[in-house]
């Protein structure tokens, strides 16, 4: 061959790429409730049909670890067979040549200790394990297991108030899960096969925004039960659980140390991503069922509490992590240093600061450190910029809520780790001086920043907003009583709290700072658990049917994604930055739901994640 | 070029830089198995029984493709060695059929080199085939009248390429459909003519099992040959070869380390060189052709002799020595067309001398 050729090396390769997306939107889509093992045979299959051919261990050992390892997936697989599979995949991952042949055999190896307890049930129970069962992916994967694939389908018949009564069914602050969900229920969406995952919660946002929730009449309340349960703070957790126990029929007094309650939607996520009049829809929603008393301004200490916990049938702990964690370098006592949820909470009741001139840095790469950042840019200040430690998609911080940040105008000063605040005379802040850092192993799944060969760099700063984490105050609580384990509460899976008879506990102080949705669930989990030790098993109905399903439309389109008002207009007001969906897209989306309720394993015996 | 120190099994080397574990090891008389290598023309590290363990890193090395470097600390033999090796020759053994390792001292193949797998087989205490595979068996590539090719005794080693791309420079053997089915293309199938292959026999003498095979070997078994080296008589190159003879006759030879060849042969030399000397076709005798009948008749050397000095005298007598030209024979020594030479200048008195070692 001497001509030289500009097509592909292989001829198939451009077809490849495109097909590859269809293999991984496959693998992305893997149902909840999937065998592990059947998983891992799959991998291995994929790594065995990708060797070049070359070296023995790839090329011979892949397709013989594969196909000993089928006997496993099919359980007819004894211990013999593993120790071969165990010595096989170590040959085969200490000594072939390139990665695709030993990173095969590494993570068959690791998915030994990782599936252990699934290994151990197809080996000597020949079995899968019993919660290898596959549900509605939307549903199974929404914390609280809302009844998603309904109310979309409710959305898109036009019927916004029985949606709104349908995610109730579930979760009594659908106006906060429209706005600020981190929406796990889209990670593994079915649609996500055809094209593309649904935007749930742009279609819940639909619902809500056309049928406000505190509109929406409430399903009636069970008649009064006697009983009396406290809760103890007012965030998404309390409140929840006050809902659900209300709505059963018990009597609820909720505890507030803030002013008003909402928790975090109100002390921590600020109005430009939520509209403080769209959280108020829900709380009035809630408190419309009756038989909640709400006590605002009320810190509860550890006598209040063994008082309470002694007058009150039964209580709930949802306290949250409203401490901001300190960063102890020199200078952080001087003035001008905040922490980003005490600021976020002033501005929970109204006090904006007011930062015209001022530059300020942020220090963090959650979402907490966005929020404050774009909170400064709408206070004025002069510059604004988010110092972390570690790489831009190494941010906590949802994809999306950098990304606005970036167009608001906020600097990301990346791989930095702060060193010490510099004062002047008067001990106010004048600027962060910062080491940079060079992004190294993987440690745990992430890769961890050490200190880089070079200077350090200082940026001028009137202000630092220090966003390093949230604290729970659990010492009155530990007084009391309840067990902490490295600052959270210690709860069983049922909530209830560790060695304590009458006390239920969850939401952000029991799992350390976690999403709103969680919190929810959380607290729906403790109402059901608090029913039930009180001796009870109310059933609830949200009095709303699931429309019968269409037939699948497999035309492959695209996910309607919301769009933001132009960073240049929305930096400079409070006003809510998202805009919703149309009534066409609404329609467009709501069609392209599978209702994997009907269709798939939705149908069978134990498809579903449902309470009624 | 610079030398660096390294320590294999404790013993500490001098090397040059760039020198392989397995090469320094070699110089050392410290033994590490191979079966994919064969020196200059083979080092792709497909089978990993050649794996060393170097201190410091979490995974053993290919011994043949791993350059030494500076107060590298090597070790060749561990139990994890040796469990890898076995598993590797185990692995490699699953996919053929037994006669390509099982010792069978009647069958064994003839090559020096077509035995490798058996002896590694042996050395390491392979008797089954642990991952075996229900394969049906491929067909044979046999048209060619030299060589043939068993897939179903191929190791997928890639010798033979490296001996038809580097040593033959004919890059007619190639691998076919990578990956999990990675074959050989022998050219030896009913298309055999049409391909671009000499015949030339090296593939089949880098074979370490006898998949591609010279089909002489058939002829006869190991012991029952003599071996005899000696210098390929075919052209002027010179290369070394081994002569093997049984019961007095020549029945094969084989390419040997010679400065001029390297191990290497042409399809003359391999499979022409000795076919003459027992040919039919051979004359053994001086002949001298009869005037009347035209025929050519038996004669005695001084017959031949007489007549052959007795018809050049007279033509340099009547036309001069530059009427004669002498035209020796390339499968003779250098010695004789030396001193042929010679008697042409000094005797016939002419320098019109060639000879055919052009071929
Ligand atoms: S490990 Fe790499 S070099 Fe070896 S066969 Fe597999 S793909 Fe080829
Ligand atoms: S297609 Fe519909 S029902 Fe299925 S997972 Fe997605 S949203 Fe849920
Ligand atoms: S006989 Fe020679 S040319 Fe033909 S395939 Fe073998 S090495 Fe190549
Ligand atoms: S034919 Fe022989 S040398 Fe060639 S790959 Fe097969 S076993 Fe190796």
């Amino acid at each position: 061959m001497v001509k030289l050729s500009i097509a592909p090396k292989s001829h198939a390769d451009a077809q490849l790429t495109e097909y590859l997306e269809t293999y991984a939107r496959r693998i992305q889509a893997t149902p909840p409730g999937m065998c592990p093992l059947a998983l891992q045979l799959t991998l291995l299959q994929a790594s065995a049909a990708q060797t070049c051919g070359k070296c023995v261990p790839c090329r011979d050992g892949l397709p013989q670890l594969a196909a000993l390892f089928e006997k496993v997936v099919a359980c007819q697989a004894d211990e013999s067979t593993l120790t071969q599979i165990k010595e096989l995949a170590r040959m085969v991952k200490g000594s072939s040549d390139c990665a695709i042949g030993y990173e095969a055999a590494r993570s068959l190896l690791e998915s030994m200790n990782t599936f252990a307890g699934e290994y151990s049930s197809h080996i000597n129970n020949k079995v899968c394990t019993q919660d290898i069962e596959q549900t509605v992916p939307c549903e199974t994967l929404c914390p609280a297991h809302v009844d998603i694939p309904s109310y979309i389908a409710l959305v898109g018949e036009g019927d916004y108030a029985g949606a709104v009564n349908m995610v109730r069914k579930d979760n009594p602050f659908p106006t906060a899960c429209a706005y600020v969900c981190e929406h796990p229920c889209e990670s593994k969406c079915r649609r996500t096969l055809i094209d593309a995952p649904l935007n749930i919660r742009g279609i819940k946002r639909y619902a809500v925004d056309e049928a406000p929730v505190d509109t929406v009449p409430i399903p009636k309340r069970n008649p009064d039960t006697g009983r009396k349960i406290a809760v103890i703070g007012g965030g998404p957790s309390g409140l929840t659980c006050a809902y659900f126990l209300a709505q059963m029929g018990h009597a609820v007094t909720v505890f507030e140390a803030h002013k008003q309650i909402g928790g975090m939607l109100r002390y921590g996520i600020p109005a430009y991503r939520f509209p403080r009049e769209r959280l108020d829809e829900d709380i009035q929603a809630i408190l419309a069922v009756g038989g909640i008393e709400v006590k605002c301004e009320v810190t509860v200490d550890a006598r209040q509490m063994k008082e309470i916990a002694e007058t009150y049938d039964a209580v709930f702990v949802s306290i949250g992590a409203h401490v901001g964690k300190p960063l102890n370098i020199p200078g952080s006592d001087s003035k001008g240093v905040y922490s980003a949820v005490e600021l976020l909470s002033t501005i929970g009741d109204g006090n904006y600061p007011d930062f015209t001139g001022k530059r300020v840095v942020v220090v963090g790469g959650g979402n907490v450190a966005m929020d404050c950042a774009r909170t400064a840019v709408r206070s004025g200040a002069k510059s604004v910029g988010i110092v972390y430690r570690r790489r831009k998609e190494d941010m906590t911080a949802l994809a999306a809520e950098v990304e606005s940040a970036i167009a608001e105008g906020i600097d990301m000063i990346l791989l930095a780790a702060p060193v010490s605040i510099e004062t002047d005379e008067q001990g106010n802040c004048k600027a962060l001086h910062m080491q940079p850092q060079l992004i190294g192993p993987v440690k745990g799944g992430r890769p961890t920043p050490v200190d880089a060969n070079k200077d350090q760099v200082r940026i001028p700063a009137d202000i630092v907003l220090m966003a390093v984490g949230q604290d729970i105050v659990t010492q009155p609580f530990e007084e009391y009583g309840m067990q902490a384990h490295r600052g959270a509460f210690v709860a069983d899976e049922y909530l209830k709290a560790q060695g304590l008879e009458n006390v239920f506990v969850g939401g952000d102080c029991q799992t350390r700072p976690a999403t709103a949705i969680k919190a929810i669930a959380a607290g729906k989990v403790a109402a059901r658990n608090i029913d039930e030790y009180l001796g009870y098993r109310h059933k609830l109905t949200c009095d709303v049917v699931s429309p019968e399903p269409h037939a699948n439309d497999r035309t492959p389109m695209g996910r309607v994604d919301l769009i933001e008002r132009p960073a240049h207009i929305r930096k400079n007001d409070f006003e809510d930055v998202e805009l919703g969906m149309s009534l066409e897209e609404v329609k467009q989306e709501c069609a392209r739901c599978l209702r994997c309720d009907h269709y798939g394993c939705g149908e069978q015996e134990g498809g579903r994640v449902q309470y009624v | 070029m610079s030398n660096i120190k390294l320590t294999i099994d404790g013993k500490t080397l001098e090397v040059v830089k760039g020198t392989t574990i397995l090469a320094a090891a070699q110089m050392a008389d410290i033994k590490i198995p191979t079966l994919c290598f064969l020196k200059d023309r083979s080092a792709i590290g497909s089978c990993r029984v050649c794996v060393v363990e170097v201190e410091g890193m979490e995974y053993p090395l290919p011994a043949c493709k791993t350059v030494a470097r500076d107060g590298m600390v090597v070790t060749t033999s561990s139990e994890r060695l040796t469990t890898y090796r076995r598993i590797a020759l185990d692995l490699i053994v699953s996919n053929l059929s037994e006669e390509a390792w099982k010792v069978d001292e009647a069958s064994s193949a003839a090559d020096t080199n077509n035995n490798q797998l058996q002896t590694l087989c042996q050395e390491y205490g392979i008797e089954t085939a642990s991952f075996k595979t229900a394969a049906p068996p491929k067909p044979k590539y046999d048209s060619n009248p030299f060589l043939s090719f068993d897939p179903n005794l191929c190791i997928r080693c890639q010798r033979c390429v490296g001996a038809c791309n580097s040593a033959a420079r004919n890059h007619t053997l190639r691998t076919g459909k990578k990956g999990t089915r990675t074959t050989i293309s022998a050219p030896f199938g009913k298309n055999w003519k049409s391909t671009e292959c000499e015949s030339c026999g090296n593939c089949a003498q880098a074979c370490p099992t006898g998949a591609i095979k010279a089909k002489v070997k058939l002829n006869y078994q190991p012991g029952e040959v003599q071996t005899t080296r000696t210098t390929c008589p075919f052209c002027g190159v010179g290369c070394q070869i081994d002569l093997k003879t049984k019961d007095g006759k020549l029945v094969d030879v084989e390419g040997a380390n010679g400065p001029a060849n390297k191990g290497l042969l042409c399809v003359k030399g391999r499979y022409g060189s000795y076919n003459f000397v027992d040919s039919n076709d051979r004359i053994r005798t001086p002949l001298i052709k009869n005037k009347q009948t035209g025929e050519f008749e038996v004669a005695s050397w001084d017959e031949a002799l007489t007549l052959v000095t007795s018809r050049l005298s007279d033509i340099k007598k009547q036309h001069g020595g530059d009427s004669i030209a002498a035209f020796a024979c390339s499968r003779s020594t250098n010695e004789d067309v030396y001193l042929f030479q010679k008697m042409a200048r000094t005797v016939f008195e002419t320098n019109n001398v060639d000879n055919c070692a052009r071929v």
